[in-house]
């Protein structure tokens, strides 16, 4: 009988039937549509018997342009789920004043605040950032594929694995409720007892180990794989800021796995680092946390910047103004965002000195920001611009981030800081610069590069549509969030007493409805543009008559990118190439040198799942089985050296051969 | 393989005539051993960590042993010694790995491996002791950022006795083939690096630890 | 442009604004914070305004319709314009970080007052008024040791006269904050934290915790008085009057967590029950209690310090800018 009880407890750790929220009809209901709308995906696959289509050709693709799509999808996917914890926030605050407590008791409400900052910011802009680099960044240096392509895959999948634990955490057992950095004491095991924290500590080290090996291998791609003649000051301006992220990933998120491992260990092991007991330091966890927390923020913004220079470049049909301050602006921020994280705690109470510290160099930041504004402005100067939807992304980009920029500086004034603090006017400021900076950013690149991943363009009109609801949607949503900072009003908070304020909140809950709206029109502007797809083609491969190199080539372009690898004279090359009428070669193909698929990322990605999901649950046999089966296949894996072919000439000719074909029949 | 040519323009272009694509297929050069060392200094950021939090709590002994009571000086000694003797047969094996002579690298890799081991067992015989004297991680953040970083450098090392044998076997499998010495460099950064951490923990934690 | 629209939206939020508590607060410190934002925020109007409407003008002017605007299909560098637009944002942030690093000192919470408000200078033997607040799970705790008396989630003080809280949690970190009397500070656990502030206005104004700590937060508020010398006596004798007892027994019950707490008073307060929390020796036996640790107790009467952890922890947020 015992025996029994301690087996239970070696497989199903203190998973019991209690954890599943059978009694939270929300959640039930939600998990009744989510399993719907699973089951008829899945079933749509069974039926058209896709299963084998997408296990050859994409789940164990090592091909950067389909795992770049990969990384798009997951985070569009991840995006509806934390819109869906955003409007549920706004509802609870629009509703919950005085005697009205709302629909949502407060540990469900916290877990939801949680789960919307964790989503955003690891599994929608994240994922979105490395994808949009993973298309790009190597057609746009002229290289055939990342340096490392298994890694690439294998990056993916670890993503997609802490993703799938935070989904999970919605049905079995509950998220964490702390906030989303998760500050101890709040985070420890005597607060917070339960699976919540554990989710969220296994999910992001998982994804986590992902976004690093995924920025090394981009950092080398760059470094050794630029086309000849490409020097660092003749990259795009978009690689450019790929390099600089991916320095940062690289120097940013190892602090973030150490400070994890410590607060994991502080739960499992009982060690005393963050503890409010026997010497631990909780602040120390604050530090390290935004060591790693600052740079993040230039992490998801940099790329995004990098788009809008090559948006508007290409759509005022004039080369960036100021291309190398351009540069110089990026490396200066990179450098100093590293100097800002204290920012984040002035009220912590470190003295004068470090506060005006870094509060001035967190304006310093402000000044190569402010120099890259203003080389947009003068890309626009004695252009002909033309208003595609990337370009009214960059607008109301341009027009929505100075204001972010603006209130970030006010913020960064310490005794501001100390009235502002913690404040919904914070909340309004990191959503200013997040929206209005990261996801139009997103958006103006998806726009703008689609044609070239899937050879047909998207529809302007439900573009359009999105557009504007998105960019109305947004002021209306945060504009109000600004004036309640003003009034004092602190963020994460479940219930109000004073009525006069709920005005604001039905605003700021409109404001989300619309950009609901925005991301409906959206899906439809996807589905519209497929079933329009051939009248939305695009034969020339350069849809937009772009000017980097990506544009050189078909869309969506051949595996191996490029027949022959370009040779670059200066920035812009492929508007170069044009501009002296640079013919494709049509003959005298050779083969090619290609990595093959391989299924060992998918499976190690699903390991890690498991070995995460038994760790939250204490499931320590499945736990040892599942390390022990990662170790294998890993291991298995490096026995494995046949990891590429070479691509004959005569496919490469086939291939050719049926574009040029296509180009005359298009003339 | 014929040659290709770009076609000049007739009437916009410099007489210059520009080149646009290459006409043979170039070998991008190898990125592994930078992409590794890259990975080596997001490790070492990694102890940097460690080492800054074990700079904050490594005096909060919160009414427990404190490093000079529990510390003992010799028995690292001879860890050290053990280690930076590893790194010196491991520089012997590239040697011999470098001259295309497989047993003697082959022999010099197990006298790296051994080495290892052995350090991997004094350490653990070290924290067997401290935990039986009552000094064990969860009691105080003294010992907890100690046992921390000590353990994950140790962890390092188990991880680098794995990577060895696995890669023994794959050399005697396939010989010295490019893929493996590439392999072997790696692993040999991976070594030196334990090392050069391994210096940073004797003087950080334990010389400066056994100071009152 | 319907970016317009987008951009009026926000002036008129603003124009709104101004009623707010922030605004037009009571208290000399929440005054110059405000000060301090308007002048930021105008400051750096300075740059945006003209950014946003470049932005908007050079869009619909070149816009690709528009034959009759200057195309220049090659120009992408002009170093003058490159040094200009280096040099505004340069100039604002000089000014700027000027006003930043002298404003951060003046209005360190940890600094005494100098002044009561913007016209009168502070008497020289004026005598703060000290509060203890203690943070707990989820309510505040306020201990007068002048007055010898305890309130939960209700504070009181004098107009005009500086008040001194000393700041510290039981178990997790929240954040203290009265925004009509000043900016906020952490109260967070085996530390403590010190504001300095004076209310100039009689009236009642709403504290909170501004600082999330976990199911109880959202009815973690409080209010706080600003009353004149008669109305705190009174208020204070009132506690006295309805009060119990707040001994370490009655202590440990009222930190075991609980949710919307109603308001109470203690006429006593057993002597040295602050120090006991902030060194976790409230109960003798307890693991962590500091004084069996042999360690130094927090440094708290006369070092008008930063933050001063218990204990000496190097810890990274501590530093001590004034000597006094």
């Amino acid at each position: 009988m015992l025996a029994q009880t301690d087996l239970t407890k070696l497989i199903f750790g203190r998973l019991t039937l209690e954890s599943l929220p059978l009694h939270v009809p929300i959640v039930l209901g939600t998990f009744a549509v989510v399993a719907i709308g699973a089951i008829a995906v899945l079933g749509a696959i069974t039926y058209f018997k896709l299963w084998g289509y997408l296990w050859h050709e994409w789940f164990t693709s090592i091909d950067h342009k389909r795992i770049g799509i990969m990384y798009m999808i997951l985070g569009f996917i991840m995006l509806l789920r934390g819109f869906a914890d955003a409007i549920m926030m706004r509802a609870q605050q629009a509703i919950s004043f005085g005697d009205n407590v709302g629909y949502l008791p407060p540990e469900h409400y916290d877990q939801i605040f949680t789960a919307h900052g964790v989503i955003m910011i690891f599994f929608v802009a994240m994922p979105m950032v490395t994808g949009m680099m993973n298309f790009v960044m190597p057609l746009q240096i002229g290289a055939r594929d990342v340096a490392f392509p298994f890694l690439n895959n294998f990056s993916f999948w670890m993503t997609v694995a802490g993703a799938l634990l935070v989904m999970a955490s919605l049905f079995i057992g509950e998220f964490a409720r702390t906030g989303w950095l998760a500050y101890p004491p709040l985070s420890d095991i005597v607060s917070s007892p339960d699976a919540g924290v554990d989710y969220y500590i296994w999910a992001l080290q998982i994804a986590g180990i992902g976004t690093l090996l995924s920025g090394i291998n981009l950092l080398v791609t760059i470094i050794k794989m630029r086309a000849p003649g490409m020097t660092m000051m003749k990259m795009p301006v978009f690689t450019w800021t790929a390099l600089c992220t991916n320095v940062l990933i690289v120097a940013a998120f190892p602090v973030l796995t150490a400070v994890l491992a410590l607060l994991a260990l502080d739960r499992y092991a009982g060690t005393n680092f963050f503890t409010t007991t026997l010497g631990g330091n909780a602040m120390m966890y604050v530090n390290l946390i935004w060591i790693w927390g600052h740079p993040e923020v230039y992490i998801l913004i940099l790329p995004a910047f990098g788009i809008f220079s090559e948006v508007t470049a290409t759509f005022s049909r004039k080369p960036l103004f100021g291309y190398a301050s351009m540069v110089y602006a990026t490396v200066v921020i990179t450098v100093l965002s590293y100097l800002v994280w204290l920012h984040h705690f002035f009220t912590m109470g470190s003295g004068a000195s470090v506060n005006s510290f870094f509060g001035i160099t967190t304006m310093i930041i402000s000044i190569p920001t402010g120099a890259k504004i203003f080389n947009w402005l003068f890309t626009m100067y004695r252009g002909r611009v033309e208003f595609e939807l990337p370009m009214m992304w960059t607008v109301a980009f341009m027009v929505t981030f100075v204001i972010g920029g603006m209130t970030g500086v006010l913020l960064a004034v310490p005794p501001a800081d100390f009235s502002l603090h913690n404040s919904l006017f914070l909340i309004a400021h990191f959503h200013n610069v997040i929206i209005g900076g990261v996801l139009f950013g997103l958006f103006a690149g998806i726009s703008y590069w689609f044609p070239k991943a899937f050879g047909f363009r998207l529809d302007p009109f439900w573009g359009k549509c999105s557009f504007w609801f998105w960019v109305v949607g947004f002021y209306f949503a945060f504009m109000p969030l600004y004036v309640l900072g003003l009034m004092g009003i602190t963020r994460r908070l479940s219930h109000f007493t004073d009525p006069a304020l709920q005005i604001w909140f039905v605003l700021a809950a409109f404001g989300a409805f619309l950009i609901l709206l925005g991301i409906g029109c959206m899906i439809l502007q996807f589905v519209v543009s497929f079933r329009r797809r051939e009248a939305l083609r695009d034969v020339t491969g350069d849809p937009w008559n772009g000017r980097t190199l990506e544009w050189s080539t078909s869309s969506p372009p051949p595996k191996y990118n490029f027949a022959f690898t370009p040779l670059v004279h200066d920035h812009d090359a492929w508007w170069m190439m044009k501009k002296y009428h640079y013919q494709r070669p049509l003959d005298g193909f050779v083969p090619i040198h290609m990595p093959l698929n391989t299924g060992a990322g998918i499976i190690l990605g699903g390991l890690s799942f498991i070995f995460g999901f038994a760790m939250i649950w204490y499931m320590w046999l499945v736990a040892i089985l599942s390390f022990a089966g990662i170790l294998v296949v890993a291991i298995a894996h490096t026995f494995n050296y046949h990891r590429d072919y070479y691509l004959s000439a005569d496919d490469v000719r086939r291939v050719e051969a049926s574009r040029t074909e296509l180009l005359a029949r298009h003339v | 393989m014929s040659e290709i040519s770009t076609t000049y323009p007739a009437s916009a272009g410099p007489t210059q005539p520009l080149v646009f694509h290459e006409t043979t297929e170039s070998h991008t050069p190898n990125g592994t051993l930078l992409g590794f060392w890259i990975y080596l200094m997001s490790d070492c950021l990694i102890f940097a960590c460690l080492f800054a939090v074990y700079g904050v709590l490594g005096r909060e002994y919160a009414g427990g042993p404190t490093g000079a009571e529990v510390l003992e000086l010799p028995a690292v000694a001879v860890n050290t010694a053990l280690l930076l003797l590893s790194s010196i047969t491991y520089g012997f094996a590239v040697l011999e790995m470098q001259r295309d002579r497989q047993s003697p690298m082959m022999l010099w890799l197990t006298i790296t491996g051994l080495l290892g081991a052995c350090f991997i067992t004094l350490e653990l015989r070290e924290f067997a002791h401290l935990v039986s004297i009552g000094a064990g991680p969860q009691r105080s953040a003294f010992l907890s950022s100690f046992f921390t970083l000590v353990g994950t450098h140790g962890l390092h090392v188990t991880c680098g006795i794995i990577w060895l044998i696995v890669l023994m076997s794959q050399v005697a499998k396939k010989g010295l083939i490019p893929a493996n010495k590439r392999r072997l460099m790696c692993l040999s950064m991976f070594w030196h690096f334990l090392d050069v951490v391994w210096v940073g923990v004797f003087s950080f934690v334990y010389l400066m630890g056994v100071l009152p | 442009m319907k970016a317009f629209r987008g951009l009026l939206l926000p002036v008129a939020l603003l124009l709104a604004g101004c009623q707010t508590v922030l605004m037009s607060p009571s208290g000399d410190l929440a005054v110059q914070q405000r000060n301090l934002i308007i002048t930021s925020t105008v400051l750096m109007l300075l740059i945006i305004v003209p950014v946003i409407v470049l932005t908007l003008w050079f869009a619909w002017h070149f816009r690709a319709s528009n034959k009759k605007a200057t195309y220049d299909p090659e120009w992408d560098h002009s170093t003058i314009l490159e040094l200009l637009i280096w040099s505004a944002p340069l100039l604002i942030i000089i000014a700027l970080g000027a006003i930043t690093w002298v404003s951060t000192h003046k209005l360190d919470p940890y600094r005494p007052l100098e002044r009561i408000d913007a016209s009168r200078q502070l008497p020289a033997d004026a005598r703060p008024l000290v509060v203890d607040v203690v943070a707990l799970d989820w309510k505040w705790l306020f201990i007068y040791p002048e007055q010898g008396i305890a309130t939960v989630n209700e504070l009181a003080a004098p107009v005009d006269r500086p008040i001194q809280f000393k700041i510290t949690a039981t178990s997790v970190m929240n954040s203290f904050f009265i925004p009509a009397l000043a900016g906020q500070i952490y109260a967070m656990p085996n530390m403590e934290t010190t504001l300095q502030a004076v209310i100039n206005k009689p009236g009642e104004y709403q504290g909170f915790s501004a600082n999330y700590s976990g199911n109880g937060f959202s009815g973690m508020h409080f209010v706080f008085h600003g009353l004149d010398e008669e109305g705190f006596s009174r208020w204070v004798a009132q506690a006295k009057a309805n009060g119990g007892d707040l001994s370490r027994e009655v202590y440990v019950k009222l930190a075991e967590p609980s949710e919307n707490e109603p308001v109470k008073f203690y006429a006593t307060v057993e002597p040295g029950l602050y120090l006991a929390i902030l060194t976790h020796c409230v109960q003798p036996d307890d693991p962590s209690c500091m004084a069996h640790m042999e360690m130094k107790p927090p440094r708290t009467e006369g070092e008008a310090g930063a933050a001063a952890p218990a204990g000496d922890m190097a810890d990274m947020s501590n530093h001590h800018p004034h000597s006094d």
